[in-house]
């Protein structure tokens, strides 16, 4: 039978579980007590008979004793080092069971993480594709990899350093005890959204999602409406394969409309015009058609692209619950998948200001932080007239900031995505922790 | 013999603390900042033989980092070994645009990031290990 050798080590914690001294182990095989502290201390190596005899004493299958976990031990131990783009070398790796032999405990926890590490790696390939730029997704993964970075060094210097001191042993085993439970949480809290995500992809989208998988397909453009005389708006959602539910369409109606209502307002000619004379200016554009400033924000996320001087942009619409009612994201800023926003989106600070302007310069964290220059503005709407409630409405438009030095070495505020994913650690706005630990 | 002088950015401080370990060992002297933001001003400060900069940083990118100081003429042929992540494609093809000397995924082989090292400073400037 093949075994390793450290089977003497298995069957001295075996013998001592079970409260036996050597020499009571010895005198049941039929062996010497010396012999048996010999093999205890993997001096000697065990025959096939006396590994069946000392198996049968323990109450242990002779497998269990010759090869017990640390099979998969050793092969989680040796994926870890097989992990890197250079293997290690032959002599590091022949020097494993001395590893698992001085540090049993950290050995295993490695090769659990490796194990898990594996599993999300297999799980993040299957993903990769189709969620490349999920900010979850891409956070997570690089905290994966720095815990992983940090024990696969630190666990090698402890391996290879023979005459360590001391003071560094104990800080680098506090490294591997840190790193293995980031990586625990980290992997918990992936899973527990992946195993959401696939719920979500087996289950009907929500009727806003379906809108905006149909508004994302249409370019955020419906070149219908610009017509002298568009077509019923019915038409325009006939047989769209997004549309999915009845609660989509409606909403989809209640889109257009409001689309049409503010082409008419804005035609696209006139549009044109004001946006290569005036840019991409909510205020300047609002006071040159006699609009309000929430017009010209969803006016402005309607046009085609293409149009001299609009930028690419996002638009974000929440209502007094901080719901977010409507969604397109700017490039690179990060919308959250599941849960509120960010409480530092100048989107928020609008709804407790109505019919004030904001403007402000943001830095959306990230793996690489992005600035914008956002627009917010909330305005009352009152759809029972004045019998039924006025329900307030906030808007943010999101847009590249201007470029200029002083924009880009100039002050911003700090906002994220959401608190679950966000690595401002120290937030004043926090109201969870962040899967990211520390930044 | 003199030491010579690596400076690294890395934001973790567990994996800055290995390297640091591991290059002390291997005859280097280790400066170490981790945010993004003091990197400039540290790499005109101490000027070092080579930097090591990882490419997600708090403050200023590592690819920001890396195309402001190529951008200045005095430091245009400091060797730079970039950290990304395996598999990032995107971020070493924009690494590489923005002037990196050589690359190293994380996670990595203690000896792999000594031997990199070795290979992308001038043969005179390499610590005997």
């Amino acid at each position: 039978m093949a075994r390793s050798a450290l089977t003497g080590t298995r069957i001295r914690e075996r013998r001592t579980a079970l409260g036996l001294k050597q020499a009571d182990l010895a005198r049941a095989v039929g062996v010497s007590a010396a012999y048996i502290n010999l093999i205890e201390h993997n001096r000697r190596r065990v025959g096939d008979e006396l590994l069946d005899k000392l198996a049968r004493v323990l109450g242990a299958e002779p497998v269990a004793l010759a090869e017990g976990a640390e099979g998969a031990l050793f092969e989680g131990l040796r994926e870890a080092a097989a992990g890197g783009d250079a293997p290690v070398s032959q002599a590091e790796l022949e020097r494993i069971e001395e590893f698992v032999g001085r540090f049993p405990g950290w050995a295993a926890v490695l090769a659990a993480r490796q194990k898990r590490v594996t599993e999300l790696e297999r799980v993040l390939e299957n993903y990769s594709e189709r969620m490349a730029q999920d900010p979850f997704l891409l956070t997570s993964l690089h905290e994966v990899i720095s815990a992983v970075t940090g024990l696969r060094s630190t666990a090698a210097i402890l391996v290879e350093t023979e005459d360590i001191e001391p003071e560094w042993r104990a800080r680098f085993l506090a490294t591997i005890q840190e790193e293995s439970l980031r990586l625990s949480d980290t992997a918990e809290a992936l899973v527990g959204y992946l195993d959401a995500e696939e719920q979500a992809e087996t289950g009907l989208a929500t009727p806003l999602e379906q809108v905006e998988a149909w508004l994302e397909a249409r370019n955020w453009h419906l070149t219908e409406l610009e017509a002298v005389d568009p077509p019923a708006h019915e038409r325009l959602i006939d047989g769209v394969p997004e549309l999915a539910s009845g609660a989509a369409r409606k909403l989809a109606l209640a889109h257009i409309a409001q689309v049409a209502t503010d082409a008419r307002a804005l035609p696209l000619p006139e549009m044109t015009r004001a946006l290569a004379a005036l840019g991409a200016d909510p205020a300047a554009l609002a006071a040159r058609f006699g609009v309000s400033l929430g017009t010209v924000f969803r006016r402005l996320a309607a046009l085609p692209e293409g149009v001299p001087g609009l930028p690419p942009l996002g638009l974000v619409i929440c209502d007094a619950s901080g719901t977010l009612t409507f969604r397109r994201a700017a490039p690179g800023f990060a919308l959250p998948r599941f849960g509120a926003a960010c409480p530092l989106w100048p989107l928020f600070e609008a709804l407790s200001r109505p019919m004030q302007p904001i403007r402000a310069l943001v830095d959306m964290a990230g793996r690489l932080p992005q600035r914008y220059l956002t627009y917010a503005y909330c305005q009352p709407r009152a759809p029972g007239g004045f019998d039924g409630p006025v329900l307030m409405e906030a808007m943010m438009l999101i847009l590249p900031p201007p470029d200029t030095p002083e924009i880009a070495a100039g002050p911003a505020r700090p906002i994220g995505s959401s608190c679950r994913i966000c690595p401002r650690a120290a937030c004043a706005g926090r109201r969870e922790p962040s899967i990211m630990g520390e930044a | 013999m003199e030491k010579h002088h690596v400076l690294l950015i890395e934001d973790e401080p567990n994996i800055a603390e290995a390297i640091r370990f591991i290059l002390k060992r291997a005859g280097w002297e280790v400066s170490i900042r981790s945010d993004g933001a003091q990197a400039l001003s540290a790499v005109e400060d101490l000027r070092p033989d080579v930097l090591i900069l990882d490419l997600m940083l708090p403050g200023l990118s590592g690819i920001e980092i890396l195309s402001r100081l190529r951008a200045r003429g005095d430091f245009a042929d400091l060797p730079v070994l970039m950290l990304t992540a395996r598999g990032q494609s995107r971020d070493r093809e924009a690494a590489q645009r923005a002037g990196a000397t050589a690359f190293l995924s994380k996670p990595f082989a203690n000896s792999e990031l000594c031997e990199m090292l070795g290979r992308i400073v001038a043969p005179e400037t390499t610590p005997d290990a």
